[in-house]
């Protein structure tokens, strides 16, 4: 069997609304991926640590709560300490245009917000991922 | 290479995880590096947890590790779950009841997809046990794929398993039914507030009582793992379980038959991979297929055919 690519999906902080989460889970599922989904209300180190345990090739982390300029680059930064930093990493959820650039900036490979076809998700990944 | 085993014996994280994914992967190093490293394994005590979908196996895990964590020992935990028969994906969904312990560095999880074995945990398993032995872990926890009735390859890769069911799935004719209800070292009854618990627990036992070998005959405690309550006496019993295994000897043989199984799987992997090479990937069996069907040969012919090509027959 050729070798899945393993994503962790990440529910960062305190919000209570995974049903995005589980959809985009789901969709990589059916693209014949591997996906670790950690449950709700994350914090940063609980998402890195797992990341790291797991050697997964991606960490997708869904936000809805409006503090994604804060927990986002944290969670880059911790995985980047714990020796991650290959590991690809994207976003979405409710996250307005203006804010995109910062996390970009903040090493956030892409942000996929509403309305993105989960295909568009799949190829990313599937492009991007350090083989 | 080299560096990652200098790493994994630093007890490194990040390599020991980096090391799983080798083997899970079957990557072609995997060999020559457990070679070296296997010296250092035969430390960790492994405990299976095993059961139905829903009967409570990630959150009593999460309440054990929590639990033997106090005693300062070091846990791996090592958590499978279903791979998609259609397009080899996955949703590993164990952690979710276990991410207080994301935070714990004494703890280290793995979550694996079945990967198209059939037997409750995956192929790779073994050798990711070996790695979290080898890591440093004192004990190991394998929570299995839930698990129907046949499902029992997770005793042959542990050394004291604990079987949990829940109240409610069946009358005590599923009890003394062969297959998974004979696996267990210890029984656990969870979500023991249920209807029906103690009539559950009752019928276990009585189908325990009837245990030709009565050296050991397994404990059933009833647990709410959800709200933490009867994991001591879990704890318990696998300690007394693993008492028992020392003193009687049965620890030392139930390992050997242990790594005679994984010997078994080894040859036969290795056995088959060489097996498609020399039959040109599997082509000769296309071919002697399609005569088969057209009665110009017959699958023992053609089995004697095949195996030629090993030097075996």
């Amino acid at each position: 069997m050729s070798k899945p690519i393993r994503v962790l999906v990440a529910k960062p902080g305190l919000d209570g609304h995974d049903r995005g989460a589980k959809v985009v889970a789901r969709a990589l599922r059916d693209a014949g991926m591997e996906v670790i989904y950690t449950g709700l209300r994350q914090t940063p180190e609980q998402i890195a640590n797992a990341a790291i345990q797991e050697d997964v090739d991606c960490v997708a982390c869904s936000i809805l709560s409006g503090a994604h300029s804060t927990l986002l680059p944290r969670v880059k930064e911790l995985l980047k300490e714990k020796g991650g930093d290959d590991i690809l990493f994207i976003g979405g959820g409710v996250i307005p245009a203006d804010d995109i650039p910062y996390l970009k900036e903040k090493g956030c490979a892409e942000v996929f917000t509403p309305g993105t076809p989960t295909t568009v998700t799949i190829d990313f990944i599937k492009a991007n991922v350090k083989k | 290479m080299d560096n990652l085993k200098e790493r994994l014996l630093n007890g490194e994280k990040r390599a020991a995880a980096r090391l799983i994914s080798i083997v899970e992967n079957n990557e072609d190093v995997d060999q020559i590096l457990l070679k070296d490293l296997y010296k250092n394994t035969g430390n960790a005590y492994i405990i299976g947890i095993t059961g139905p979908p829903g009967a409570g196996k990630s959150t009593l895990t999460d309440k054990l590790v929590k639990s033997v964590r106090k005693t300062g020992a070091s846990v791996g935990v090592i958590a499978i779950d279903p791979t998609s028969p259609f397009t080899g994906g996955a949703i590993l969904g164990d952690r979710v009841r276990m991410s207080d312990l994301n935070t714990d560095d004494g703890v280290f999880i793995r979550s694996m997809g079945a990967r198209g074995h059939l037997g409750g945990i995956s192929e790779a398993t073994g050798a990711a046990v070996d790695i979290l032995d080898i890591f440093g872990c004192d004990y190991i926890f394998i929570e299995t794929v839930g698990v129907g009735q046949s499902e029992v390859d997770i005793v042959k890769a542990c050394d004291t398993t604990v079987l949990v069911s829940v109240p409610g799935l069946g009358d005590d004719i599923q009890a003394i039914k062969a297959g998974v209800m004979e696996i267990g070292d210890v029984f656990v009854i969870n979500k023991a507030d249920r209807d029906g618990a103690i009539k559950t627990k009752n019928e276990i036992a009585m189908m325990l009582e009837l245990k030709e070998d009565r050296s050991w005959i397994p404990p059933v405690d009833m647990t709410i793992a959800a709200n933490n309550e009867g994991i001591e006496g879990v704890l318990e019993s696998i300690a007394k379980h693993k008492e028992y295994m020392l003193e009687s000897g049965n620890g030392f043989k139930r390992r050997v038959e242990n790594r005679k199984n994984s010997l078994m799987n080894l040859v036969k992997d290795r056995m088959t991979r060489v097996l498609l090479e020399k039959t040109t990937n599997g082509g000769m069996f296309e071919e002697l297929a399609q005569k088969i069907v057209a009665k110009e040969s017959d699958p023992y012919t053609a089995t004697d055919l095949i195996l030629g090509k090993l030097n075996l027959s």
